[in-house]
């Protein structure tokens, strides 16, 4: 499969080096995405117990704001499954997190389980509560799976701006049942009080100690990443490509469309489900407010910055983006109050941070539409100009003559 | 197959086809059989129908009255007795639901197990709207035992071994050739979710079988060493053979050519033409071209039919068909008296 994606002689300025390593990472797909992201979790602490790191946060600040950095990172994996890859413009896909944090709140929280009925956590205490954070990532994955396919099988014959119109109006739905059921929700205040996973040797995870979300996070980033990668080289992926560039065509050799998009509806959703149940034991608590539309356009702008259908390319513009808004802006405020700059002292940067998104974006569709690590595919859709008309009648005509001497 | 493919068993029947668009009847009443092994081609002045009537064939249009059946298999008509097959995916859901809560009522469950039940229903309601939706095989065999039925959809009759190629050549233009086949192989590889979340051995192997078919039918269109080209940038002539490789990749037994010779050189016709010949002698396929092109039709065809406004006016073998008045009326229109 990827020796048919990468032909050696499409590029030969780049050098044999390069080529070489993308080959082989291709080749040993998991294996390199398990070594790209142990290189980039242990070369991310190493760099911020240096200067211009340390003077923006502390480390543990640092590190925890990674951690966070990384469920968008998850977030934009599974939205890329949807949006870059089988091609359904998903506006509501916060709805999806919010499904994960609350079935982690239902079962993992005194409030949540006197709403199920099962006294759980009073059972299991605290510390043995947090053990049923493992397979609640499953459980969470599963449930907003299936919430997926109900999103998907009303919308399957929709294309295009109305799918958007659809999942927007989904998307808002879902925070707002949260918000307005007080009864069984808790409504504004949502529900706290959850476990904090728990491990065998090192016990329960802490607000103080980053590290073991950290860590945990960094695995299931990896999982999940090689996961994607499986998908999209599968009969399935290529299926999701077939619908994404002509979906007539596609019916017509076989896929059934049906199934394939509601199985990427299904499979993002499930993804975000992950990233909200460990978004939930974080912070221990699930309210409406995190769940609004912002989260969902966050998202949608870390894929197409990143790069749609490229999954490197849209985690790196996940975590780019995220350490932008929540770390450089807050620092950009403090640098130039500290050197008292006249104008830009007054700024306020995180007052500031959608207008630079909007520029952001703007210039991006400008410049680069394919994203700043586009996949290749992708590329030459947007590229159309690459083979030029004339050139393309010059070589029908010799191609012709060539098969009629042969 | 002896003699005259002619006179063998049919693989489809076309019975009575009629579509209609709102006043306009664009296919009316048009019978039509394709004998196994055999090339026949359907002509006609534009606007006659016959992409109408192809698609119908493909289901991708609803035929308004009439039926297709497929090896013996009736395919394609006019859905039947829809509105029960909602009765029939409700059904399950509504009897546990019932039961619950009747058993409740009755003090025999505890009023806890009622949020299961719940439950329960609410997953055999999300069960059976998949169904509906994913309609396997099996499941639409129940339906027609209750007298339920719905047209196939495209894929299904690739499924059943229909193949088919675009009037515009439909290739996914950024995909690779041998990606395009990969994907015309799509119903012929069993590999599964799980087989690709978790890389199996199977999948592997598959995967790999599915690759040198892709580049043995590439061989047999005479791509051969284009396998990594990008679609779009293959020569006109190529990319409708890449097209022809790609609905040979679902091993059809009828195979559905619209127009292939559309825009091609005499000297891609030519080699077009011979191309389809071998398909039949090699392959054992039947064929059925729409065409505009009289040498194509006229040298390989075993017999033409005829459309005009939704109706056939004509059917025979070419040299037949070549002499029929009605034929040369349609095309050229009534001889001035």
């Amino acid at each position: 499969m990827s020796a048919v994606t990468e032909l050696p002689t499409r590029n030969p300025l780049k050098p044999a080096g390069r080529q070489r390593l993308r080959e082989v990472s291709s080749r040993h797909r998991s294996l390199s995405i398990m070594v790209g992201i142990a290189i980039v979790g242990a070369v991310l602490p190493v760099l911020v117990f240096f200067p211009p790191f340390t003077l923006a946060q502390p480390t543990n600040a640092w590190i925890d704001g990674f951690t966070n950095a990384g469920v968008f990172v998850l977030l934009a994996l599974g939205l890329n499954l949807v949006v870059g890859v089988a091609g359904l413009l998903d506006l509501g896909y916060a709805a999806f997190f919010a499904i994960g944090a609350y079935t982690y709140a239902y079962v993992l929280s005194p409030f949540g389980n006197s709403i199920i009925g099962i006294p759980i956590v009073q059972t299991l205490g605290s510390e043995g509560a947090g053990f049923l954070f493992w397979p609640m990532l499953l459980v969470g994955a599963l449930v907003a799976a299936t919430f997926g396919i109900l999103l998907g099988a009303p919308t399957l014959r929709l294309r295009g701006d109305y799918l958007a119109i659809v999942t927007l109006g989904f998307g808002e739905i879902v925070p707002i049942v949260f918000l307005n059921s007080d009864l069984v929700t808790n409504g504004t205040n949502g529900i706290g009080g959850l476990s904090r996973p728990s491990l065998p040797i090192i016990g329960g995870f802490s607000a103080i100690n980053p590290w073991p979300y950290y860590i945990t996070m960094l695995v299931l980033v990896a999982v999940v990443m090689m996961l994607c990668y499986r998908l999209i080289e599968s009969r399935l992926g290529r299926a999701w490509e077939a619908i994404r560039e002509d979906e007539l065509a596609a019916a017509a050799n076989g896929i059934n469309t049906v199934v394939a998009k509601l199985l990427a509806f299904a499979l993002g959703a499930s993804t975000a489900g992950i990233a909200g149940v460990f978004n939930a034991s974080k912070l221990v608590t699930v309210s409406p407010d995190q769940f609004t539309f912002i989260v969902s356009f966050t998202v949608l702008a870390m894929v197409v910055l990143g790069g749609m259908g490229n999954f490197w390319g849209v985690a790196v513009g996940a975590f780019v983006i995220y350490t932008i808004n929540n770390v450089l802006l807050k620092s950009l405020n403090q640098f130039f109050d500290a050197t008292g700059i006249p104008i830009l002292k007054d700024i306020d940067f995180i007052q500031l941070q959608f207008l630079l998104y909007g520029l952001a974006l703007v210039a991006m569709m400008l410049l680069r539409p394919e994203g700043l690590f586009p996949n290749s595919r992708r590329q030459r859709e947007l590229h159309t100009d690459v083979t030029l008309p004339e050139q393309d009648e010059l070589g029908t005509a010799e191609g012709t003559t060539e098969e009629g001497q042969r | 197959m002896s003699g005259d493919p002619l006179s063998n068993p049919p693989i489809l029947i076309a019975d009575q086809v009629t579509r209609r668009f709102g006043g306009l009847v664009a296919v009316s009443k048009v019978d039509f059989t394709i004998p196994e092994g055999s090339i026949v081609s359907l002509i006609g002045p534009n606007g006659a129908g016959k992409t109408t009537f192809f698609n119908v064939l493909l289901g991708v249009i609803d035929p308004s009255d009439g039926a297709v059946e497929f090896k013996g298999r009736r395919m394609i008509a006019r859905p039947e007795r829809l509105g029960y097959e909602s009765l029939v995916w409700l059904l399950p859901a509504l009897l546990v639901g019932l039961l619950t809560f009747a058993l409740t009522e009755a003090g025999v469950l505890e009023g806890r197990f009622l949020a299961l039940a719940g439950l329960l229903v609410l997953m055999l309601l999300i069960g059976s709207l998949l169904l509906s939706i994913i309609r396997p095989v099996w499941y639409q065999k129940q339906l027609v035992r209750l007298g339920i039925f719905r047209s196939a959809r495209p894929n299904d009759m690739v499924e059943a071994g229909v193949g088919r190629t675009f009037q515009n050549i439909r290739l996914f233009k950024n995909m690779t050739a041998v990606e395009n086949i990969l994907v015309g192989q799509h119903v012929k590889l069993k590999g599964n979710l799980v087989d690709a979340l978790f890389n199996t051995r199977r999948a592997q192997a598959e995967e790999e079988r599915a690759e040198r078919r892709a580049e043995d039918l590439l061989a047999l269109v005479g791509l051969s060493g284009k396998g990594n080209e990008i679609a779009r940038n293959l020569p006109y002539g190529d990319q409708r053979r890449l097209e022809i490789a790609r609905a040979l990749a679902s091993d059809p037994k009828l195979l559905l050519l619209d127009e292939p010779a559309a825009g091609m050189n005499p000297k891609e016709t030519m080699n077009l033409v011979s191309l389809i010949s071998k398909l039949r002698s090699d392959l054992g396929l039947t064929i059925l071209l729409i065409e505009h092109d009289m040498k194509v039709v006229m040298g390989i065809s075993d017999r033409v039919t005829v459309l005009d406004h939704g109706e056939k006016i004509s059917e025979g073998t070419p040299d037949e068909v070549r002499r029929d008045p009605r034929v040369i009326e349609a095309y050229l229109g009534a001889p001035a008296v």
